[in-house]
């Protein structure tokens, strides 16, 4: 049987059944998904986890979805890594990667967002699909409504990346450029929801949407083997995430299923776009909002939703936030990549920064347990690194062109001396 | 000089079906005022126990959020569209911390004690 969940206002607590809606309709205030948390604690054990598919399925006890729900597209589960060489740079001793970077099917974590919603979107009916995107959320709903029968309609800034652009109309989805920023087009998708029936995923389904971001906490605490991390590093755009991340630590203390821990929440921003950090470095949970100018165009929302309650995640805990350049961002993304094989997109460049400033400010201790999220892939943000790397003339498939090459470059920071010390005579 | 008003379908259920209004308020404070007393019904819905406007409505003129424009202090120009719009998912609590008081695990705020379930 499902664990029952419904909608509550999480201001004055009225309850709503299971409908798309995101706002209370006597105090305005949003809406969140609630559980009946004594049924959880017999259906989300360790066991029945253990069990369940190599997917963020595996939790679906705590999602509002049936319980015998099986999702068309796999999501999550992804690779919790340890990452030496990163943390030696950075002066850490006990750094991990939650690896969103190949989040399945489309390379960011909005695949488990989309996955809720879209589940949600089937129960109540919906033929027609749509979400306002900074553009993995525009992947996410494009790729897994394909999938499961949708017609999709997608609003996106014009400025969008290419790739990101490319990787939604791929998947047959209507693409709605709007020559405006984030904020303006979240706007447009509100009214847009209202006058329609579809299913915005986040807009009239966000209670459900925002659920599936819990799965990254759940897997970084099973991953760990059913413990939480001294600190989590959390990139923030609406600011859902490092809530949603911060309620599954809540739950699995409370289901018993890991010990009772105090865990740090960090959040990370561009300095481009930063109103959260703004207000958590200033002691306030006011947002001002702000206009975007930054490359890391994933985390582009000046007006975050969710932002208030980013900032007492982050200053409940003990945690801190903070933002980086655009040149810190592009940096961070090589580094990461040279040193944990991890290509990340712009938004995981914006937490690679953090997470060195952090511990290189002594807001993180060298040996903490530490997990910083990539969230997303560098493969559809590769116009941040335009002009970084030299396109090297041909050489003629001829050894003596090869021997002349090696000797002119280092490769890999390996000198020519020591490629000499291994090929012997022949180098020269 | 009138503005139009745009009313968002939460707010319908306490004005009587009305979606769109002319206005002749002069600067936000003054819509704000006009609003309730055409929709006397909205008046304890727009605003908490204190008598402060709900921070998770927001005010947007001609596709811009009014915060940007000065707020309070934007004075209204003839044929401003003025749209409102509840946050689509947060904003901030309208009754800063107080509102986190009983009860167990709320998402947003992320405490284990909080309102949410009374």
């Amino acid at each position: 049987m499902a664990v029952s969940y419904e909608l509550r206002c999480r201001d004055c607590g009225k309850r709503f059944p299971n409908e798309p809606l995101s706002s209370c309709d006597e105090c305005f205030s949003p809406l969140e998904v609630v559980y009946d948390m004594d049924a959880a604690k017999r259906t989300f054990t360790r066991e029945a986890i253990a069990g369940g598919p190599s997917s963020m399925w595996r939790y679906r006890s705590l999602l509002p979805v049936s319980q015998d729900y099986v999702a068309p597209t796999p999501a999550g589960f992804t690779p919790l890594l340890d990452a030496p060489r990163l943390a030696k740079r950075i002066g850490a001793k006990n750094l991990f990667l939650k690896n969103d970077a190949v989040c399945l099917p489309t390379l960011s974590f909005k695949d488990r967002v989309v996955s809720v919603a879209l589940a949600n979107a089937k129960v109540f009916g919906f033929d027609t699909v749509g979400c306002s995107s900074t553009g993995n959320l525009a992947n996410a709903v494009a790729a897994q409504a394909a999938r499961m029968g949708f017609k999709t309609y997608i609003l996106v800034p014009a400025d969008l990346e290419p790739a990101k652009i490319l990787n939604t109309q791929i998947y047959g989805a209507t693409l709605v450029r709007v020559d405006g920023n984030y904020d303006h087009v979240n706007r447009l998708s509100s009214q847009i929801a209202e006058r329609f029936n579809w299913g915005f995923v986040n807009v009239n389904l966000r209670p459900y949407y925002a659920e599936g971001s819990k799965t990254v906490g759940y897997e970084i605490a099973e991953q760990l083997g059913w413990k939480l991390p001294d600190n989590v590093v959390v990139p923030m755009a609406g600011g859902s995430l490092i809530t949603k991340i911060h309620k599954a630590f809540h739950e699995l203390i409370e289901l018993g299923l890991v010990a009772e821990k105090q865990v740090r929440f960090f959040g990370a921003q561009a300095t481009g776009c930063s109103p959260i950090s703004t207000a958590v470095k200033a002691g306030t949970d006011l947002i001002e909002p702000q206009r975007p100018n930054t490359i890391a165009r994933s985390l582009a929302i000046g007006n975050p939703a969710d932002g208030p309650y980013a900032v007492r995640a982050i200053q409940q805990s003990g945690g801190w936030a903070e933002d980086v350049s655009d040149v810190e961002i592009v940096s961070a993304i090589q580094e990461l990549a040279e040193t944990e094989g991890i290509f990340t997109e712009t938004a995981g460049g914006v937490t690679t920064a953090v997470t060195a400033r952090l511990y290189a400010h002594g807001r993180i201790s060298r040996d903490d347990l530490t997990v910083a999220c990539i969230t997303g892939n560098g493969l559809k943000t590769t116009d941040a690194l335009a002009g970084k790397y030299d396109v090297e003339r041909a050489i003629r498939p001829r050894m003596a062109d090869f021997e002349e090459f090696v000797a002119q470059h280092e490769v890999r920071g390996v000198a020519i001396e020591a490629v000499s010390a291994v090929g012997g005579q022949n180098v020269g | 000089m009138s503005v139009k008003v745009l009313l968002p379908n939460a707010f319908q259920k306490h004005t009587n079906g009305t979606r769109e209004i002319e206005s002749k308020a002069a600067n936000l404070p003054q819509l704000i005022e006009e609003i309730e007393v055409s929709f006397p019904a909205l008046k304890q819905h727009l605003r908490d126990s204190d008598g402060q406007l709900r921070r998770f409505i927001n005010f947007y003129v001609n596709d811009e959020d009014i915060r940007f424009l000065g707020n309070e202090k934007y004075s209204f120009q003839d044929g401003d569209e003025v749209l409102v719009i509840p946050s689509i998912a947060g904003g901030s609590c309208a009754d800063g911390d107080t509102c986190f008081v009983t009860y167990r695990c709320c998402s947003y705020c992320g405490q284990e004690d909080c309102l949410c379930d009374r």
